[in-house]
């Protein structure tokens, strides 16, 4: 615990452009040097302390470029935390630190506990007595955010089905146990390797599906959810497009065009949004647009943001009322579109509507004012108004590592079974798998084994 | 009116299992012993299961013949049959269970106290412990007499304010209407000692004259001869069969309109009971769906017609409970010889206990056994052989022993004791074993025995016949490491006649050991070794070679759960001083009082955090130190 390579993202987030991937420990050269490729060929464990290399961090599953990179090397002593130090800047944002940070963690480092970094420099002796106070003070502040996370996370989604996951491991286990500590009982049936094998399929499928899902939807991608909504016409397809830069959603001039929900994922200064266009909310008589427009209301209650988008040469109706009701109590950015045409938009109204919200005007025709709508999402995300998409970077980078872990044990117990080895040594394995997806939600507690056992079974004299 | 009884270096208050070890052992390592006991007669009495060993406890009991207990030596003279179970399983988990003959068990052991040449074995209740200052120096009995000692085991069971319960029926008694032990229990009390009310209960016993066994299964011993002492060498041939049988319909419905007669759901019973252990009237209403459950007839003895009725544990009313065992199968025309009750008791809550067994409280006492909150024969034991052995090492001004962990599953036992605290009473399961694979049946002398030796448990010449084992198990490994098999016909044809798939190249013996379908008597056959090699000394090589991977596995999480042990927290240790511990963490560090770092993170509600914070502190100590030099 005290001596591997640790590794965190080390700008506080939403400070600039360039954030910085911090490694610290024995094998911070080896590990980096694992998916660096120097602009000169030059291997980065061969380099002296103290030097600054140019290239790019690949994939070593895929052999493809994942960034481009500064790197800095640092030999300890003369470090920050006295052990080998390698930091990595990145230009990207924090999609892009995530990813770097990411490859780290599946090539040996261990993602840095809350302080970690200012506990070594401690413990090395590096920062002197009077503050080891602040150290503490630190730990416990970092930590109880952290907490914060993992709470957030038990009532999610994905909290959900590990626990779900979790239960049915717990169940095998309990079975295995009872095997083995109740042999003469005979109303259990005898865990057989065919069994075991089935089911550790069937746990490392699930895995594997939470991974996908987090990989390409959650980290990657995923940031904020933001749902783009108004009547129909009013530009929300273009919205998503020019955010993007692409031209992804089909834009026409006949209301109703988008009848279904369409995602993009876009870094926006920094921020990852996961963006969703949706059907015009209005009344309608066809049934795919209607459909479409069920599909819009359910997206919204998931959503983190809302780009609520308004005509500025139409009349205010009462649709547009409606679904100003419909996110009450939402992180809202109201978005006047179509400023280069007449105005018959009640400005007046549209401020007494939008109370608190940010409210921007654009001509997306005209690409004017969308890099107002870019600075209002920065700044409410930085100013920490909006929660969720913090949370779900922090825990995602150790969720994914844990998982990837978890993948490993799961591996190896089935390796297990394959060769025939005994069921209760397979078991060690599914234990840990057990135990790895127990620390994503913060919960490794061996007690509730021996509950399930005397729960699931009737055991005794 | 009191006395001055004696003087010696050890008194083990209590001859149960665990009192016993504790006895023996620390008399064995040199401290002159006095074991007092309420009544002679029931020396190592079992109260329920006649029976020792199982899973988990099976390797306890060899854990404790590795280092110099008695319950092995004991249980392989006096047991009326014996099985290997789990033998279909890995090795990690396979454990001897013998049915005892709980009357020569008593007696044998018995014996064993009057021969041990440095211990006294009287009776006596003992009501008071002489305490001056914070320290222990002796006890006094309920006649007066006062024995001084330098340091004091207790292990009463489930004596402290005993109370009886059958049915509408509550009474004070200690265990099988023995007499009970108040005074003590309020006199921990008045030391400072917190107490918690456990319940356990035992089912009735019948005479097998009026048993029809020809409507059960019989469940016969092992043909091979077994033995849990490393030291026994005369194997008991002549074994009598347990029996099998279920209740069914009849019993549960039976059981079912007559659950406002059972204490336990009256509210009569309030101690918490073990739910490994639950009564039949427990098992009926939990488990609705069951239609039958397991009934075991088990010979209380040899010259003995009591049977105990395994799986029938109850506290409902006695003519309840005549009806009940006539609804079974083979006990239509059943006689019922005792009936089956529930116990209350008092124990002290272990998180009041040094690892090595003594108490916070008042120093040179040690506790063992039921009375610290545990249930069952070896886990007493277990203790009784610890707390015997750091009693007598104290005495004598040794340094004391504790098991990690990893070194045994005693280790295991205690550990979870001081740490985390039981609110049931707590029985030992593999799976409270992290390291399992390595706390094995089989390999417990090779875990302890030098450790056995060091203390002076273990004799020299036993000493001896060990090195010698190992030594053999580590030729051997070297040998067969050693060796290239190369793909010649008859290798092919034995792999074949195996399943496996044949050899492309050769291979180095060992490796070829480790394939799934080879033994080690195959490889002997290919490459045979020079004499012949004891049975203990081959399957050490089979199991070592085969498990390889994942006994490097378990030894390296050991490694870095050392490197934690290693961590010390001083005695003295101010948690109040310490900013940002949670204050929850405050409090259970407070209460528990780990000795290391690794103990620490073991707490229930302390967090890695409180650990990170725990270790800059430690670190700031060590830095305040070397500044003030
Ligand atoms: C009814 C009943 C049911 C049980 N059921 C189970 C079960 O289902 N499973 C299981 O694993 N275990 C069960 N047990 C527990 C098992 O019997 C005990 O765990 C084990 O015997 C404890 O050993 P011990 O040495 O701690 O105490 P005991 O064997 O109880 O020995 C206590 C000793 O202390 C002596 N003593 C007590 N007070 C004094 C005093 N003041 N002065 C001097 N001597 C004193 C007694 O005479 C006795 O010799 C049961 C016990 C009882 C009574
Ligand atoms: N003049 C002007 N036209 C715009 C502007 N933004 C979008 N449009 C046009 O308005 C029409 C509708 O745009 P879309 O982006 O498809 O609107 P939508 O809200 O997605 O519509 P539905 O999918 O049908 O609900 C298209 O013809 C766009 O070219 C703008 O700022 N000014
Ligand atoms: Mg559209």
């Amino acid at each position: 615990m005290e001596f591997d390579t640790i590794a965190a993202i080390s700008t506080p987030m939403g400070e600039g452009a360039i954030a910085i991937v911090r490694l610290s420990g024995d094998q911070a050269f080896e590990i980096a040097d694992r998916l660096f490729r120097g602009a000169g060929g030059k291997r980065l464990k061969d380099a002296a302390s103290h030097t600054i290399h140019y290239g790019h961090i690949i994939d070593p599953k895929t052999g493809l470029i994942a960034e481009e990179v500064m790197v800095s090397a640092m030999k300890g002593p003369k470090t920050f935390t006295k052990e080998d130090v390698i930091e990595i800047n990145c230009h990207g944002g924090l999609i892009s630190v995530n990813r770097v940070l990411q490859l780290l963690l599946n090539n040996g480092a261990r993602l840095a506990e809350p302080g970690e970094f200012t506990k070594r420099a401690f413990l090395n002796g590096r920062i002197d007595l009077s503050q080891a106070e602040a150290v503490m003070d630190l730990i416990r502040a970092k930590t109880d955010r952290a907490m914060n996370v993992a709470l957030g996370q038990m009532e999610g989604r994905l909290s959900k089905l590990i626990q779900k996951l979790r239960q049915e491991i717990l169940e095998i286990l309990a079975h295995v146990e009872v095997n083995i500590d109740y042999p003469e009982y005979d109303d259990v049936e005898e865990m057989t390797h065919h069994i075991l094998m089935e089911k550790s399929f069937y746990v490392k499928k699930e895995i594997e599906k939470l991974l996908r899902t987090s990989q390409q939807g959650k980290i990657l991608r995923e940031g904020l959810s933001t749902v783009i909504v108004g009547r129909p016409n009013v530009g929300k397809s273009s919205l998503l497009n020019s955010l993007v830069h692409e031209n992804k959603a089909i834009v026409t001039d006949i209301p109703g065009t988008t009848r279904d929900v369409i995602e993009e994922y876009v870094n926006v200064r920094g921020v990852p949004l996961r963006l969703l266009d949706t059907a015009g909310i209005r009344e309608t008589e066809d049934i795919v647009e209607r459909i479409g427009v069920e599909k819009s209301r359910q997206v919204l209650k998931e959503a983190d943001l809302i780009l609520l988008v308004l005509n500025y040469s139409d009349e205010l109706t009462a649709e547009d009322e409606n679904i100003f009701k419909a996110v009450e109590g939402m992180d809202v950015i109201v978005i006047v579109n179509k400023m280069d045409l007449d105005q018959k938009i009640d400005m007046e109204r549209v401020k007494e509507l939008s109370k608190k919200h940010k409210l921007v005007t654009t001509s997306l025709l005209e690409d004017k004012g969308v890099d107002d709508l870019e600075e209002a999402i920065a700044s409410l995300f930085f100013e920490g108004t909006i929660e969720a998409g913090d949370m779900t970077y922090v825990s995602n980078t150790r969720h994914i590592a844990l998982l990837n872990q978890a993948l490993n044990t799961i591996d190896e117990a089935m390796q297990g079974v394959e060769m025939g080895t005994p069921i209760d040594i397979v078991q060690i394995d599914l234990t840990r798998t057990w135990e790895l997806l127990g620390e994503i939600i913060g919960d490794s507690v061996h007690e509730s084994l021996i509950d399930q056992l005397f729960s699931q079974f009737c055991l005794g004299k | 009116m009191t006395y001055e009884a004696g003087s010696y270096d050890v008194i083990v208050v209590g001859a149960g299992h665990a009192g016993v070890e504790a006895g023996l052992a620390s008399a064995r390592l040199g401290a002159k012993t006095l074991m007092i006991t309420i009544n002679l007669d029931m020396v190592a009495f079992m109260p329920c299961n006649p029976s020792v060993g199982g899973p988990a406890k099976g390797i306890v009991v060899r854990e404790i013949d590795a280092l110099g207990g008695e319950m092995g030596k004991n249980i392989d003279k006096t047991h009326i049959q014996m099985r290997m179970l789990n033998t279909g399983k890995g090795p990690a988990v396979r454990a001897l269970r013998a049915q005892a003959d709980k009357f020569t068990y008593q007696h044998e052991m018995k014996k064993a106290l009057e021969n041990e040449p440095n211990l006294t074995l009287i009776q006596g209740m003992v009501e008071r412990l002489m305490v001056e200052n914070g320290e222990c120096k002796g006890v006094m009995t309920q006649t007066g007499a006062v024995y001084s000692s330098k340091t004091v085991v207790i292990t009463t069971g489930t004596f402290l304010r005993g109370e009886i319960i059958l049915g509408e029926l509550k009474y004070s008694s200690g265990p099988n209407n023995q007499q009970p032990s108040i005074k003590l229990s309020e006199h921990l009390q008045e030391l400072g000692f917190e107490l918690v009310r456990f319940k356990t209960g035992t089912p009735p016993r019948v005479n097998s004259h009026s048993i029809d066994y020809s409507k059960t299964e019989i469940q016969p011993g092992d043909d091979v001869p077994r033995a849990f002492s490393y030291e026994t060498t005369k194997y008991i041939t002549d074994q009598l069969p347990c029996w099998l049988t279920y209740t069914n319909e009849e019993t549960h419905t039976l059981i079912d309109n007559n659950l406002h007669r059972s204490p336990m759901y009256s509210g009569m019973i309030k101690g918490t009971g073990p739910r490994y252990c639950p009564s039949i009237e427990d098992k009926v209403v939990r488990f609705n769906d069951k239609p039958r459950h397991q009934i075991f007839l088990e010979p209380e003895g040899r010259n003995t017609q009591e049977v105990y009725v395994q799986g029938l544990s109850t506290s409902l009313p006695e003519d309840v409970q005549q009806k009940i065992l006539r609804t079974i199968p083979g006990l239509e025309n059943v006689q019922m010889m005792r009936a089956g009750y529930a116990i209350e008791y008092d124990a002290i809550v272990p998180t009041q206990l040094w690892p090595t067994l003594e108490t916070k409280n008042v120093k040179n006492l040690y506790t063992a056994g039921q009375i610290n909150g545990t249930s069952g024969y070896e886990e007493a034991a277990g203790q009784g052989l610890m707390a015997g052995m750091n009693a007598g090492l104290k005495s004598i001004g040794k340094e004391e022993v504790i098991l990690s962990r990893s070194d045994a599953y005693i280790g295991v036992l205690i550990d979870d004791l001081i740490t985390k605290g039981t609110n049931e009473p707590y029985r030992l399961l593999t799976s409270r074993a992290e390291y399992r694979l390595l706390l094995r049946h089989d390999n417990a002398d090779l875990r302890l025995t030098e450790l056995g030796y060091k203390v002076g448990l273990i004799r020299e010449e036993r000493y001896e016949k060990f090195l010698v084992k190992k030594q053999a198990i580590e030729e051997e490994k070297n040998r067969l490491q050693g060796i290239i098999i190369k793909p010649a016909s008859e290798v092919q044809a034995l792999i074949k006649s195996q399943g496996g798939s044949e050899l492309k190249d050769g291979i180095r013996a060992s490796d070829l050991l480790k394939r799934p379908e080879m033994t080690y008597e195959h490889i002997q056959k290919l490459i045979p070794a020079e004499g012949t090699l004891d049975p203990d000394v081959t399957e050490q090589v089979e199991i070592q070679i085969k498990y390889e991977g994942y006994i490097e596995k378990s030894l390296q999480q050991v490694e870095r759960l050392k490197k934690m042990e290693n961590k010390k927290i001083p005695e003295n240790i101010d948690y109040d001083a310490i900013n940002g511990l949670a204050s929850e963490a405050k409090q259970k560090l407070k209460e528990v009082r780990p000795l290391s770092i690794a103990q620490a993170s073991r707490i229930s509600g302390v967090n890695p955090a409180d650990i990170s914070i725990l270790l800059v502190y430690l670190e700031q100590g060590r830095i305040a130190k070397i500044s003030a030099e």
